[in-house]
């Protein structure tokens, strides 16, 4: 039931727990405790809702950061990997494979603001050895979502 | 000259469906729900459609072999093998067509004309009865039964034969209730038909969408298998409704005079659909599998909600159709569904659509979003609730 239940909120968190149990047929007592309990074993973490900024009037700079570290002695990455995203302004954060080391995206109000985060905040850290970032000029898809199309049911009437 | 007067008599009198007035109706509606396309509202799926735009730019725009690409064909036969456990040769016992429903037009006139009989189990889909009409034959309705969760039974077969009769049509899942049959289900039947000589024509155009247990087939019943022609296709396990594309199998003596009046009347299937069938039935798979689940879970809410507005409802465990009985407000399935649409702006389609047997019933659709299903359902309770508060 948890693996069905994890599928439906993964598309559509704001559906309520009595539908939930109707579609995995329990009852809502037991998808509510199911729930609780994934989040307590920190399998759900959090709840998002994808926005498409650029439609309001609180736009939204992002940027893609590829930053090269140098690994700690008994830490590897995840102590460098903390400090960084521990600043509000980061809004993921990931160890990769490849040519650089920590894949960092990062949020702020204007292209100067992230600017100025990379090189008074990223940059500095001790282990930091380059930030290469790339600005988001346009967003196509974003958690499985596609921008700027709407929705809208075509089909015709037809008889069958 | 009248020209109406020139006109067939088996045309001129074939009514025309009764759902039209329904579309008319709600096309004028501001914030109407419809329940009642019978189609997926899924997208095909992109690395399908992908294939079709790539045939094209590599001007692939030419007409296939009759029966369709040997390719197609071949991945047809690897399908129904795998899926169905079901044995055809690519080679004189699948036909490509024209949707499902060239599929049966041609079956059927292959087999029956002036005549004959042929045994249509209803409520089904509407162009049964309507091919048959065309065909010349006579359309003999066997009515299914609510209390037998509208599975055919042994005795209404042997009830309706005659001398005359030819041909059986079912269709399972079934469009409109939802229905479907199980080996055992089928086992009694088979019973009945094995030493007859009667064709079957088996509409499997839902099979993928069937939600408790695997879809059956009546040919895999060894003694039926000579004497079935399957039917199934791509618009609805694998949302290409628009590409028209399908399929028919069966004995080689009879597919090779189906492909008389396919490559007569068509030609060939549209070769940009083939190469996105060819693609869909290679890798389509996990997104028929992601569809399927999403359909289940509406399916569920869908059952639910007719329950809690008080309405008898059968659990459908196929197709994407759900066939409650509304005999508790009072209402015939025609008053029902224009009371529903005026007064809620949600459309149904009434049962009777589908023929006399329907009565009493109305069809819903869940293929539509959650979001449409959850205010439908609100809509019909209390819709419902005032008729049956007089």
């Amino acid at each position: 039931m948890k693996n069905q239940i994890l599928e439906i909120l993964r598309n559509n968190s704001r559906i309520s727990d009595e539908e939930i149990a109707v579609m995995v047929g329990a009852t809502p007592e037991a998808v509510k405790a199911a729930i609780k309990e994934l989040e307590e074993n920190g399998i759900i973490i959090g709840y998002n809702t994808v926005i498409d900024w650029e439609k309001t009037e609180n736009e939204i700079v992002t940027a893609y950061i590829e930053v090269k570290v140098t690994p700690q002695r008994g830490q590897g990455f995840d102590k460098v990997a903390e400090r960084i995203y521990q600043f509000p302004q980061v809004s993921a954060c990931s160890l990769m494979s490849g040519g650089f080391d920590l894949f960092v995206v990062v949020e702020g109000k204007t292209m100067k603001e992230v600017a100025l985060f990379v090189a008074e905040k990223l940059a500095p850290i001790e282990s930091v050895l380059s930030c290469a970032t790339h600005f988001v000029l346009k967003k196509y898809k974003d958690n499985g979502v596609v921008f700027n199309r709407i929705q809208k049911d075509e089909r015709e009437a037809v008889i069958l | 000259m009248n020209i109406r007067q020139m006109i067939k008599p088996h045309i001129l009198n074939t009514p025309p469906s009764g759902i039209r007035k329904y579309f008319d109706m709600i096309n004028e509606m501001k914030d109407a729900i419809s329940l009642g396309i019978g189609e997926p509202d899924f997208e095909t799926p992109w690395s399908i459609r992908e294939e079709g735009i790539y045939s094209l730019e590599k001007g692939k725009t030419f007409y296939s072999s009759n029966a369709g690409f040997i390719e197609l064909r071949r991945e047809i036969a690897r399908y129904m093998k795998s899926r169905f456990s079901l044995d055809y040769s690519p080679t004189g016992e699948i036909i490509v067509t024209v949707g499902g429903s060239e599929a049966i037009d041609i079956a059927i006139r292959t087999f029956v004309g002036p005549g004959d009989e042929v045994l249509v189990p209803e409520p089904s889909f509407v162009a049964y009865k309507g091919c048959v009409m065309f065909s010349g034959a006579t359309p003999v309705p066997i009515e299914l039964k609510a209390e037998d969760r509208f599975k055919l039974q042994p005795q209404q077969i042997l009830d309706a034969i005659t001398p005359r009769t030819k041909m059986i049509i079912m269709g399972y899942p079934n469009n409109p209730t939802g229905a479907t049959m199980d080996y055992e289900d089928y086992k009694a039947i088979v019973e009945v038909l094995k030493d007859k000589d009667i064709i079957v024509i088996s509409d499997e155009l839902y099979a993928e969408l069937t939600y408790r247990g695997n879809h059956v087939s009546i040919a895999q019943f060894p003694e039926m298998k000579d004497k079935t022609i399957v039917i199934n296709g791509f618009s609805k396990a694998f949302a290409m409704t628009g590409w028209r594309i399908g399929f028919a199998c069966g004995p080689s003596e009879a597919i090779t005079q189906m492909l008389k009046i396919h490559q007569y009347a068509i030609m060939c299937s549209p070769t940009t659909a083939q190469f996105a069938a060819i693609e869909a039935l290679r890798n389509g798979e996990p997104e028929v599998k992601k569809m399927v689940a999403e359909y289940n879970r509406r399916r569920l809410l869908m059952v639910d909600g007719f329950r809690k507005a008080g309405l008898d409802c059968f659990e459908p465990v196929g197709a994407f159709y759900v066939f409650p009985d509304i005999r508790s407000t009072g209402l015939t399935s025609d008053e029902f569904c224009e009371g529903l649409l005026k007064e809620e702006r949600v459309l149904m389609v009434p049962g009777n659509a589908f023929g006399a047997s329907g009565e009493g019933f109305a069809r819903a659709t869940y293929a539509t979003s959650i979001d449409n299903i959850r205010e439908a359902l609100t809509r019909i309770k209390r819709f419902v609730d005032k008729v049956k508060a007089g």
